[in-house]
């Protein structure tokens, strides 16, 4: 099986997916039951879609809502992949951290804004800090899940070869969890993609995808509010598809550690 | 001097059932270059007293030296070999896998990747150097595994039910490879298995295992000529002493 015709494929399951979803929205959209400003057909909101992008606005809302994402999100994986590979492998570590984690993990991350926006003020403090909150979790909890779910006869191999603890991390903890470790990533992207749109309704200042919706709604613009949401729906697919899928594709796939996707 | 002395060497674990003898009073010697077989019924202690020799387990009493030097703990002057297919690690390929006891050994790359393709070549997979351990058939993924343990020149082969797993067929295949591996290498193998066919076709000496407790209970040479013969008298006759003593020990 070459690659194009599974990447046609994969591309033909999409457009089918979404032309039948916009035929049902423009089908409602026209039917006359809501009010055209509250329910806009696709075309107007592809016109504010257009125009916003370009008058050079919602690129510039979108950058900065994605930096306040990459920022949260490497915080949270500076913290998350060390602290829970150590309480995969350390018993006093683990002890110590996992009900701390347990505690806090239930806690929806934007529940913690008022108290951030008392803390660091309104803006990109607030926004990154919640941002790394809500990501925090799914990279920690896989780590950890990872690196006991990594066969214990590599382990037994690698150290009968003359590794020592240090390469072992190295060249068979991380690798060998890998497939935990990318499916945390892609958990804790979502999370903090997800967490940012409202961090950003009720802490940002003027600049930002969920200031955007949160701004339309003043003026009833549901069109504006719509092309910011797919905004929002766009970038995070492509990440999915594009960063997150082709990091599988590159390794635990092709080592066979976990079965290709389809869709 | 042996290569291999284990003296009195018993291991004994302590579970939330009580106290469980794993091996009791395990004594014997090993030669430089021989091959040995270890058989006896599951549960007789024999990968256990395997793991006490790389150093994966400790013994709670007896002596156990290899080359003279008592063992304290896993080392490279023993390779191992385990019966799952998985011991290969699948991120790397073929050729790394074989390569990764010379990495640890601090040798450069191409310097250690050459070695690797020679020991790849030893178990006729030179052609598969670059192939991730998915893509290979459970026979050729225990062959690199053998390349792998043999790759870092360890003195002693320690391996436990390698060829369990595969089919009747290529089990066969596997045990000539590894004969030949053997003679051209010279290593000294300890081979655990259950199987009394295989323990006949390959080894020099055949120790018996017993159960409840786990221990020695006699050995039996095999003096027939290699490459041997699994369908000659002699052959038989070997296999059926075995069953013999397999079977007295099994009634205590």
């Amino acid at each position: 099986m070459s690659a194009l015709p599974d990447r046609a494929r994969s591309l033909r399951r999409l457009l089918t997916s979404l032309l039948l979803a916009a035929a049902v929205y423009e089908g409602l959209a026209r039917s006359g039951a809501f009010a055209p400003a509250l329910l806009p057909t696709i075309a107007t909101v592809a016109r504010a879609l257009f125009d916003g992008v370009l008058d050079g606005t919602l690129p510039a809302h979108a950058l900065s809502t994605l930096y306040r994402v990459l920022i949260g999100l490497a915080l949270a994986i500076a913290i998350a992949l060390p602290l829970g590979i150590g309480m995969g492998r350390y018993r006093p570590i683990e002890s110590f951290f996992l009900p701390l984690a347990s505690a806090l993990m239930p806690i929806p991350s934007l529940a913690w804004v008022p108290l951030f926006i008392l803390w660091f003020g309104l803006g990109n403090a607030t926004a990154i800090g919640i941002v790394c909150y809500a990501a925090i979790f799914p990279m920690l909890i896989n780590a950890w899940s990872g690196v006991r779910a990594v066969n214990p006869l590599w382990l037994r191999v690698g150290s009968a070869m003359g590794a020592g603890e240090r390469t072992l991390f190295w060249k068979v903890i991380v690798p060998g969890s890998l497939p935990f470790l990318l499916a945390g990533l892609r958990q804790a992207f979502l999370r903090a993609w997800i967490a940012v749109v409202g961090a950003e309704m009720l802490a940002a200042s003027d600049w930002g995808l969920g200031w955007v919706i949160f701004d339309a709604k003043e003026f009833l613009k549901a069109d504006v509010m719509l092309a910011a949401l797919a905004v929002i729906g766009l970038i995070g697919f492509a990440f999915e598809r594009l960063v997150f899928g082709a990091l599988e594709r590159l390794t635990v796939e092709r080592w066979g550690m976990l079965r290709a996707g389809k869709g | 001097m042996p290569h291999i002395e284990v003296h009195d060497v018993s291991l004994t674990y302590d579970t939330p059932a009580g106290r469980v003898v794993g091996v009791a009073d395990a004594s014997f010697d090993i030669e430089r270059s021989e091959f040995v077989c270890l058989v006896g019924p599951s549960g007789c202690g024999k990968s256990t007293l395997l793991n006490i020799i790389a150093g994966f387990l400790a013994p709670t009493a007896g002596e156990l030296r290899i080359g003279g030097k008592p063992v304290t703990g896993r080392g490279l002057d023993r390779g191992i070999v385990f019966q799952d297919f998985a011991q290969l690690f699948p991120w790397r390929t073929a050729l790394k896998n074989v390569a990764f006891g010379l990495e640890m050994k601090g040798m450069a790359q191409p310097e250690r990747e050459r070695i690797a393709l020679e020991q790849l070549r030893l178990v006729k997979l030179e052609k598969f150097a670059n192939a991730y351990p998915h893509h290979l058939s459970g026979g050729m993924q225990q062959r690199v595994a053998i390349a792998r343990a043999l790759a870092y020149d360890p003195s002693v082969l320690l391996m436990d039910e390698p060829f369990a797993a595969l089919d009747a067929l290529t089990r066969d295949d596997m045990q000539r490879l590894l004969v030949d591996v053997w003679q051209a290498s010279r290593k000294t193998v300890v081979y655990v298995t259950h199987n009394v066919a295989e323990a006949v076709y390959l080894a020099d000496r055949v120790l018996v295992m017993s159960p409840h407790p786990g221990t020695v209970k006699c050995e039996v040479p095999i003096t027939l000529e290699r490459p041997r013969d699994p369908l000659s008298v002699a052959f038989i006759d070997y296999q059926k002493e075995l069953l013999r003593q397999l079977s007295l020990n099994a009634r205590g």
